[in-house]
């Protein structure tokens, strides 16, 4: 609804709009802090809730309440149940899922605008047609690229990447299509079917741009679905001329292009080439030269490490998504636990990608108790790993790669990793030798330093934990 | 370029700043609630939502309209929870409370 002539009742409910705006500011201000992050999020609640009881008295009630009824009623419904039902580790595809719907009501509400327009209408202005479209194509984008991820998080398809041949070129094509389409729209020529080629292909490459993404790679995709979804949101406030829209919108879409680019750098590798490169396939005979590898691997049992574990001072346990996926969070804090009865230091090393969001671990952790002063960034903890006793790796792979250090020929090569071969001792778990996501061997296995304990995560590490305590 | 799209631009553009500002204070072990609360943030498209398919002669038809609010709706509702939740877990050492660790 196009700022009209202000009548007092809309200025009114443009100055809640603004408080929500700051509202939202300052929620994610307090997220600032563990402490006070959770009085953000009641902030932003707040601010939300404002926007939306300002909203009410826009709406023509009579007509349409059981639109909201239904509509409203029934979202809050299904997203407070599902919210609370899911599990920890199921988080992911939880965020994906809520970001594809944001996405989807965003394209949706410019769609709805240009039908209205459109028809008959002597041009809709240059500014507001391209701000439909924007607001359409990257809604749609992230509307089913968020689907795709989340059926890649929820493995009902493949975590590998999906590559063909020529998919470069189709990918060209498709996003030829929705210039096309938005150019023709954007001029006013047959804008109506062209605007619909727009909104479609956009669903499409949303498909196409996904699906060759790895499961490694899923932290910078997470962050950048996010981040679109804001960006189209925006577009949306500014079809309707609604500043709340545009400021929340700015505000999400700074997030994202934020910890896009955070987890980009922490794989040292650009988004293009995350978003282009198909890591993640295998790639053979790209291990190789790491000073000390010896080829060989040693096996250990449970009481060898449990004894190393028990009479060291510290202990650095490195988490991966391997730890996620074995579920195995509370049976490491036992293991701490039962460590720090032994009077041994236990800290934890969190690889900025590790696992398939920006924070997995830390939050998988948090579920489990352990306190978030004893998590680490890598840049902290590494000076550290050379004074550490055993290092534990628990389902991490690539992130502790010692070849990203110094076979230049490796696909991880220059990206940051945990220092953990600098340790005293190795210990990684592991379920089998294949190699990781990346589909790189790992020349860490073969240190002399580095021990194997085969097996489920979660039950090597329950009987670690047992074995502690029974020492 | 209207005076009106201007104003709205310089709205955009300022809110990205003060965004990059805020966001880049907020610590990595917070990054995941982080990505949830902007996510519950970008529902505010529920009032878009709400503005088209609730005013008094909706384009889109009784069922699209259902569907949009819906999904904008899912969105606020699920982002909110899901990011309380997350930040409910997350305890300084000083608390050693062992509250029944459910999965």
């Amino acid at each position: 609804m196009p700022a009209e002539a202000a009548s007092t009742a809309q200025i009114a409910i443009d100055a809640a709009y603004l408080v929500t705006g700051v509202c939202f500011i300052l929620g994610l201000r307090f997220l600032s802090h563990p402490k006070t992050a959770r009085t953000g999020n009641r902030i932003s609640m707040l601010g939300m809730a404002i926007a939306l009881v300002a909203t009410g008295f826009l709406l023509d009630w009579n007509s349409a309440w059981w639109v909201v009824a239904v509509g409203l009623g029934g979202g809050a419904l299904v997203g407070i149940y599902s919210a609370r039902a899911v599990k920890m580790t199921a988080m992911p595809q939880m965020v994906a899922i809520f970001n594809g719907a944001g996405g989807g009501a965003a394209a949706m509400v410019a769609a709805a605008e240009f039908l209205k327009l459109a028809p008959g209408s002597h041009g809709i202005s240059w500014d507001e047609s391209l701000a439909i479209v924007l607001s359409s194509v990257i809604g749609a984008i992230s509307f089913s690229g968020s689907i795709i991820a989340f059926l890649k998080l929820q493995e009902v398809m493949t975590g590998r990447p999906l590559t063909y041949p020529g998919q470069q070129f189709v990918n060209g094509l498709v996003a030829l299509a929705i210039l096309t389409g938005a150019a023709l729209t954007i001029a006013g020529v047959d804008s109506v079917p062209a605007y619909f080629v727009a909104l479609a292909a956009a669903a499409l490459l949303g498909i196409l741009f996904v699906l060759p993404i790895g499961g490694a790679d899923m932290p910078v995709i997470i962050s950048l679905l996010n981040s679109f979804t804001g960006l189209a949101a925006a577009m949306t406030g500014f079809v309707l001329g609604n500043n709340v829209l545009i400021i929340s919108g700015a505000l999400v879409g700074a997030s994202g292009t934020l910890l896009t680019m955070l987890m980009s750098k922490a794989m040292n590798r650009s988004i293009a080439n995350v978003l282009f490169g198909a890591f993640g396939k295998i790639v053979a005979g790209a291990g190789g030269s790491v000073p000390g590898a010896t080829g060989a691997i040693r096996e250990a049992t449970v009481d060898d490490v449990a004894t190393m574990l028990a009479y060291a001072k510290l202990v650095i346990v490195v988490p991966g998504y391997g730890m996620a996926v074995a579920q195995a969070q509370h049976s490491v804090r036992e293991l701490e636990v039962q460590l720090e009865k032994l009077g041994v230091d236990v800290k934890y090393a969190i690889h900025p990608v590790a696992g398939r969001m920006p924070g997995h671990m830390n939050v998988l952790l948090a579920e489990a108790n352990v306190p978030y002063t004893a998590l680490y960034d890598m840049d902290d903890i590494n000076p550290e790993f050379p004074r550490a006793d055993v290092a534990l790796v628990i389902g991490a792979n690539d992130v502790t790669n010692p070849a990203a250090r110094t076979v230049a020929s490796s696909p991880i090569y220059g990206m940051p990793i945990l220092d953990v071969d600098k340790a005293h001792n190795v210990v990684v778990l592991k379920r089998s030798m294949k190699p990781g996501f990346a589909g790189i061997d790992n020349p860490l296995y073969e240190l002399p330093n580095t021990m194997m304990l085969f097996g489920d995560a979660k039950a090597s590490v329950d009987k670690l934990a047992s074995a502690v305590k029974a020492l | 370029m209207s005076a009106h799209l201007l104003a709205e631009l310089t709205v955009f553009i300022l809110a990205v700043f003060v965004g990059f500002e805020v966001i880049s204070k907020v610590p990595t072990t917070l990054h995941t609630p982080l990505m949830s609360a902007t996510n519950a943030i970008h529902g505010i498209v529920l009032v878009g939502a709400l503005l088209v398919a609730v005013a008094a002669a909706p384009k889109l038809g009784p069922v699209l309209s259902v569907v949009v609010v819906f999904l904008a709706s899912l969105n606020v509702f699920g982002g909110y929870v899901v990011t309380e939740r997350m930040l409910s877990m997350f305890k300084p050492r000083e608390s050693p409370t062992r509250d029944g660790s459910k999965r």
